[in-house]
């Protein structure tokens, strides 16, 4: 099915280094930023390279648009001794949505981080920032199975620093960012240990060669020992229902621009990694065999829709309410896996990119909320809609796209959700998903109450966000808005994605052995 | 892209967006004129056919059906937004502009929808946008109404996406045509339009919320919400019989509602909800006679009812008021707008040479011509009724019967102008009735002025006159204060509401104590979750990291379980 572009050595135009160009070109930065020290340079160095990502990354999704790859040989060493990175549409895809997230919130924090973290902390913070985005699309772009955990943990330690940031605003921050440390850990930990299981088997670590050699293991106690390893591990990144707990202190106490982006872009990594050792590494049929998915993961992903959403409900911070929301919204995409059909996917796929563009809105509102009310309580926020009407109209956009009303991105994904229930037969999950939406319109008009309908609170500023906070937050509402309206760009790219892990690892077969014979002449 | 590619809803939207950027005072109120005579010129030069087509999940919305039944709501639903803004001209309130434009141009879109994914979009748009019109008045009763009306519209839209659903996957097709009841999509469906269109007992939000609204926010929302289910329904279920029956109910009951009730704000809507049972029985017959009955009619009920609900808005404008009760013997001071009520009254009780009596007959004669005679009664009864409440009760209580002893300025110049542009159409439609004619969806074989109509007409016209006069004279007519003389009218005035009372109150033990038990049930149920789930709750907790590692222990085993099986 699939065309493949090879990479080796030889090749010497800028555009066929792009692979590796889109995790240099951060992952320098952040040591420049050390070394250079001057905080003035650190920004606009962040940003500078965040927007280079983002071009490479928009190159990157058009050449694989069309359903093909492309495998880059890390310093010409072919597959699988060598490092291979490996872009088709489903990374491609995710690789866009952090490096766009990070371009986006990047203005944002100048003003965020300005007023929640002192002044000497700044370079560093964006080193860490430059450094946090180095591992995510490192995790994606990868094609290799340690090296995604190298990865990992690159992301993981940045984002722990960037959590324990907020202890200048709320020391809760730190035990906040401690909690995270231990359960990141061992959630790194069981990852190593599968893949250790999987390298015990196979003898190899490139996914392309890994998949190959695990045909027909299917019974294998050791491959579904290390299937069971991997996917509890990175459920805890992903945050899947009772593996949450430590996401809603993280995104709580953590600097307003690092929720930002690790609410729009970590546990999406997550779940790319997942979906990517589901669909690729194991075939599609082994992970049909093991009914995890029926077993599992389905009934977990219908817990987090509903005692999440109940949790959100009562919450009285607007910003611990979204971290919950989150988690009951993981738990549509996880559902979307659950089905295992395209079109499941398709909705999973569609849900990570709607949802990070809704809640980088909305997370950004509290950024603007905390630097004029100071806190985000609803007390606190009272009456802020009316004095902030930029910010406020913001998070209703946000808000409806939460709901999944007709109009905005989020009605798109749950579109695409009922329908893959309705083609498995399962009208009853249609019903369940329409009702857990409901919870959603109740936390979310808590909120539009407290903004609209109540006097100011005193001590609140009665003036606007600074326009470069207004500035992103509303360039992702109008995203929301217009994926609501235009939605040929994200269901091609989705669909396609969808349709590439579903045939499983049917196309990369052809490849690696293309890549032996090349390594033989 | 020519400019006939641009669904016209997009002028009323990009209009919208602009609003609050242009200073307010005339450049403002200019714009929001000029919106609504550009679509409907653009409208009426375009010629028939499918404009603006637009991929969505795979799907192909038409944004611009035009054809003879949708271009005759489109114009007068631009005539609508006209002369409501104009009416509005006076206005300084950025949010009411906005709403009425979106909501104007949200209805025009929903006309002008192929297909039912467009026509849900719209269908959203036109409740979204309408709320703020009642909302705008500023009163906490003012919010609750708009909140139960919000939730009815809402519910509607909603029901109405789950009939599409439905509908897509048996029939595999979302355009937007004739459809038969039968299965549960389509059932659901007619429910969405049924409950816009306020069919009786699913009626209420009508006269709750029109009342309501700010003087010139219920202008607009008079013309559009249900002229556009009436026109879904003319699309989707023309022809389907039980509609005939469900119209003739909603021309009987709020005539005695609106006998009674004070407020002439609600007087209008209960009459709305009237005149909209006769477009429901034309399109329940549906034949070409019948939709061109329900179309000229719709057209002409949008214009009269708006002149009714204007002069009431003035008067509520300028004392403050809309009760019977408190006014009266206005037409010293307030005579034009005096005069353009009664215009309006004599076409809503279809008195010949006004509009209502050229589009109400195509009905009418319609339904004798098909020999639903029962029906025929029914409508003509209904149509003395009208007379009755809204023709006669109207004008007379507010500017004639006993003096308040107000002495209001007249209305505003821009009311009057609005006021005059709209008692003119009702004449001249009345006297030209071909001009409206040759605009309905099919051809017009059909003469209104004969000798038998006009005398028939006049003879139902004045008997009814009559028949107030002396229940007035003689002081049998539910007057408009509280204390009158109980002898004669003891029947319906003591008996009847003590009867009905005595009713009420068993139905309402019986409610309040379903309704306290299903309440406790809640709250309890309500309470628990919040035990568990609340900000204090377990689930909420911040957990140590030790149980998390539990958890992680328990999934993986549970994983490795299922695995190994």
């Amino acid at each position: 099915m699939a065309t493949a572009v090879e990479v080796h050595h030889t090749a010497l135009t800028l555009r066929d280094h792009l692979p590796i160009l889109q995790i240099l070109i951060p992952f320098c930065t952040a040591p420049l930023i050390v070394f250079l020290g001057y905080r003035s340079l650190a920004w606009p160095m962040a940003f500078i390279s965040s927007l280079l990502s983002l071009i490479i990354a928009t190159m990157l999704l058009i050449q694989v648009s069309d359903g093909s790859y492309i495998s880059y040989h890390l310093g010409g060493w072919a597959p699988p001794v060598g490092i291979e990175y490996r872009v088709d549409a489903a990374n491609a895809f995710v690789l866009f949505l952090i490096s766009a997230t990070a371009t986006v919130v990047l203005p944002f924090a100048l003003s965020s981080v300005a007023h929640e973290i002192p002044c000497k902390n700044h370079a560093l913070f964006y080193a860490c920032f430059m450094l946090c985005v180095t591992g995510l699309m490192g995790v994606v772009i990868t094609g290799d199975a340690f090296n995604v955990f190298v990865f990992l943990e690159i992301s993981s330690l940045s984002t722990y620093v960037l959590v324990s940031q907020g202890s200048y605003r709320d020391k809760r921050a730190l035990t906040a960012a401690y909690d995270y440390l231990i359960m990141g850990t061992i959630g790194a930990t069981f990852f190593v240990i599968g893949i250790g299981l999987l390298y015990m088997t196979t003898g190899t670590l490139n996914m392309a060669d890994m998949a190959d050699r695990l045909v027909g293991q299917g019974g294998n106690r050791t491959v579904q020992a290390a299937f069971a390893f991997i996917v509890v591990g990175m459920g805890l990144k992903v945050a899947i229902y009772p593996l949450h707990l430590w996401l809603p202190s993280a995104y709580t106490y953590a600097p307003s621009a690092v929720t930002t982006f690790l609410a729009a872009t970590a546990t999406k990594a997550a779940i790319y990694v997942v979906l990517r050792f589901m669909f690729t590494v194991f075939q599609p049929d082994f992970v049909f065999d093991t009914h995890i998915l029926v077993w599992i993961i389905g009934p977990l992903a219908l817990l987090a829709m509903f005692a999440a959403s109940l949790i959100a409900i009562f919450q009285t911070d607007f910003k611990r309410m979204l971290a919950y929301s989150s988690i009951a919204q993981i738990g549509y995409m996880m559902l979307g896996i659950a089905m295992f059909s395209v079109t499941g996917l398709t909705a999973t796929m569609v849900h990570l990119f709607n949802h990070g563009i809704t809640k980088a809105v909305l997370f950004m509102a509290v950024g603007a909320l905390v630097l004029r009310a100071g806190s985000t309580f609803y007390d606190r926020i009272e009456g802020m809609g009316r004095a902030m009407p930029l910010t406020g109209a913001a998070i209703v956009i946000g808000g409806l796209s939460l709901i999944g009303v007709p109009g905005t991105a989020g009605f798109i994904s749950k579109w695409m959700l009922v329908q893959a229930a309705f083609e498995g037969g399962y009208w009853w999950l249609a019903l369940i998903i329409v009702a857990s939406s409901l919870l959603a319109v109740l936390y979310v008009w808590r909120v539009v109450e407290v903004l609209y309908l109540h006097t100011p609170h005193p001590d609140a500023t009665h003036t606007e966000a600074p326009l470069l906070m207004i500035v992103p937050m509303w360039i992702a509402a109008l995203a929301c808005l217009y994926f609501g309206l235009d939605t040929r760009f994200i269901l091609d790219a989705a669909s396609t994605a969808a349709d590439g892990l579903m045939a499983g690892s049917a196309g990369m077969s052809e490849i690696s052995s293309a890549a032996a014979a090349a390594a033989d002449h | 892209m020519g400019f006939d590619q641009i669904p016209a809803a997009f002028y009323f939207f990009a209009a919208a967006l602009a609003v609050p950027f242009i200073p307010k005072g005339w450049p403002r109120g200019a714009l929001m004129l000029a919106i609504p005579i550009l679509v409907a010129y653009n409208i009426w030069q375009m010629g028939f056919g499918t404009f603006a087509t637009m991929p969505f999940m795979g799907f192909d919305l038409e944004l611009m059906r035009v054809d003879s039944l949708s271009r005759v709501f489109t114009l007068i639903f631009c005539l609508a937004a006209f002369l409501g803004n104009l009416y509005a001209w006076h206005l300084k309130d950025t949010v009411q502009q906005v709403a009425a434009l979106l909501y104007a141009g949200s209805a025009i879109g929903a006309c002008l929808a192929g297909d039912l994914i467009t026509l849900f979009f719209y269908w959203e748009g036109t409740a979204l946008a309408s709320v703020f019109l009642i909302w705008a008045r500023g009163t906490q009763g003012a919010y609750n109404t708009g909140m139960r009306y919000l939730l009815i519209q809402i519910g509607s839209g909603v029901i109405l996406i789950a009939g599409v659903v439905l509908f897509y996957r048996e029939s595999g097709s979302i355009a937007f045509e004739n459809m038969t009841l039968g299965s549960l999509g389509t059932w659901l469906i007619f429910l969405s339009f049924g409950i816009k269109a306020a069919f009786p007992l699913l009626h209420n939000w009508l006269q709750d919320s029109y009342p309501a609204a700010t003087v010139t926010g219920t202008v607009i929302l008079s013309a559009f919400t249900t002229k556009l289910a009436i026109y879904a329904l003319a699309r989707g279920f023309a022809g389907t019989e039980i509609l005939i029956y469900i119209g003739a109910i909603m021309t009987l009951f709020p005539i005695f509602f609106a006998e009674i009730e004070n407020d002439l704000r609600k007087v209008l809507a209960y009459s709305l909800n009237n005149q909209l049972g006769f477009m429901v029985v034309g399109v329940g017959i549906g034949s070409e006679m019948a939709l061109n009955g329900t179309a000229a009619h719709a057209f002409v009920h949008i214009l009269y009812k708006a002149l009714l609900f204007m002069s009431v808005g003035a008067v509520l404008f300028r004392t403050g008021t809309s009760k019977a009760s408190e006014l009266g013997g206005l037409y010293r001071t307030m005579p034009i707008t005096a005069t353009f009520c009664l215009i309006g009254a004599a076409s809503i009780s279809a008195f010949p040479l006004f509009s209502g009596f050229i589009a109400k007959s195509l009905i009418l004669s319609e339904a004798a011509y098909k020999h639903y005679d029962f029906i025929w009664l029914i409508l003509v009864f209904a149509s003395a009724g009208v007379l009755s409440h809204s023709g006669i009760k109207i004008p007379f209580f507010t500017f004639f019967a006993h003096d308040s002893g107000k002495r209001p300025a007249e209305a505003p110049a821009h009311m009057l102008l609005a006021m005059g542009i709209t008692a003119a159409l009702c004449i001249f439609i009345g006297v030209v009735p071909n001009a409206l004619y040759s605009i309905l969806p099919y051809a017009v074989d059909y003469e209104p002025y004969t000798i038998a109509h006009v005398v028939g007409q006049l003879q139902l016209l004045l008997f009814a006159l009559l028949a107030f006069g002396i229940l007035f004279r003689i002081g049998m007519h539910p007057p408009e204060v509280r204390a009158t003389n109980l002898d004669t009218d003891w029947l319906y005035r003591k008996m009847a509401p003590s009867v009905v009372l005595t009713c009420a109150r068993g139905v309402a033990i019986i409610w309040t104590y379903c309704a306290d038990l299903t309440l406790s049930k809640l709250w309890k149920l309500t309470e628990r979750l919040y035990r568990t789930h609340g900000p204090e709750g377990r689930m909420a907790r911040v957990w140590p990291t030790g149980s998390m590692v539990l958890w992680l222990a328990v999934i993986l085993a549970a994983a490795l379980l299922v695995n190994f099986i």
